[in-house]
């Protein structure tokens, strides 16, 4: 019958509407594996950076008013940092744009803003902790500060795309509170939490959704 | 036969019109331009069948300025929820029948 047809097709567009205008889908995994491959480099240079054992070193190094010469090193790891950062914001974006564009989908609607909403109030939160945290010379906090804060801001994004970002969300929220528990080896758990998992969230997203 | 199709609501006829409460029973509200990018279509079309949906009491429209530019958002209103659902459920009920 052909209005059983049209009912059945009317459903579907219905369905997909109702998603698409609540979840943003265009978020790539090609954009997570490179964000993990940028802040396992950026985990590389700040090795370099560190003078002598960075695992002993690191924490000193993060310090950045001391008078031996180690504020230097500090500014150059929030450099290092930044541009660790700025590299992955950019890769998120571009990803996600050319998916979006490949799909005939629009990349700027309600619904992503929504997400960059909620991603970024967690972010901007930590971001801002962080800088208090360099202050009050709790430099060793950092990273497990950074860790949980975008953990959070993952799960509070995970309403708005994929759920499996929700997951992605616990596991950095717990390697930032491990890394809470060794301050020393923050670069460690820096490399685990946003270079390993973003690598193998970002293959498993690939293969799942657009490969 | 007239028990099956009696939910199916005659405003629903046109796909656009699903399109608009389909996005609208999901959203708290949508403004003009993102209704119009998501369905693809031009702003006289969307306008008209905004029209009608509003007239039969089914969504809301708020007017509001953001900055200079002037912002016209829309939302869902209980009738609109309730003739949506029955409407829903009906083509459910005939697509099982079949």
């Amino acid at each position: 019958m052909e209005n059983n047809i049209s009912s059945a097709e009317d459903l579907k567009t219905i369905r997909k509407i109702m998603e698409d205008s609540t979840k943003f889908l265009s978020l790539s995994g090609l954009s997570g594996i490179f964000m993990g491959l940028f802040a396992i480099a950026g985990a590389m240079i700040a090795i370099f950076l560190i003078p002598g054992n960075w695992m002993i070193l690191f924490n000193e190094s993060l310090k950045t008013s001391t008078n031996n010469g180690t504020s230097a090193v500090a500014l150059k790891l929030i450099l290092d940092a930044l541009v660790v950062l700025v590299l992955s914001v950019i890769s998120a974006f571009y990803f996600s744009f050319r998916k979006a564009r490949r799909s005939g989908k629009a990349f700027w609607t309600p619904v992503s803003k929504r997400l960059l909403l909620n991603l970024f109030i967690p972010l901007i939160a930590g971001g801002t902790f962080a800088l208090i945290l360099i202050i009050q010379r709790h430099g060793e906090l950092i990273i497990p500060v950074f860790l949980i804060f975008y953990g959070l801001g993952l799960i509070n994004a995970g309403k708005f795309t994929y759920s499996e970002i929700f997951y992605l969300g616990i596991l950095e929220i717990f390697t930032g509170l491990v890394a809470a528990l060794f301050p020393d080896l923050g670069l460690l758990f820096w490399i685990i939490g946003f270079g390993i998992l973003h690598i193998v969230y970002g293959v498993m997203m690939y293969r799942k959704y657009e490969a | 036969m007239k028990d099956l199709i009696s939910g199916l609501n005659k405003v629903f006829d046109s796909r656009i019109r699903l399109g608009i409460m389909s996005i609208l029973m999901v959203n708290d509200s949508y403004d003009f331009n993102s209704l119009k990018e998501s369905l693809n279509i031009t702003d006289g079309n969307l306008a008209s069948h905004l029209k009608a949906l509003e007239d039969r009491g089914l969504i809301e429209v708020k007017k509001q300025f953001i900055g200079r530019k002037p912002n016209t958002s829309y939302n869902i209103t209980t009738e609109g929820i309730q003739l949506f659902r029955e409407h829903l459920n009906a083509l459910e009920k005939l697509i099982r029948t079949h």
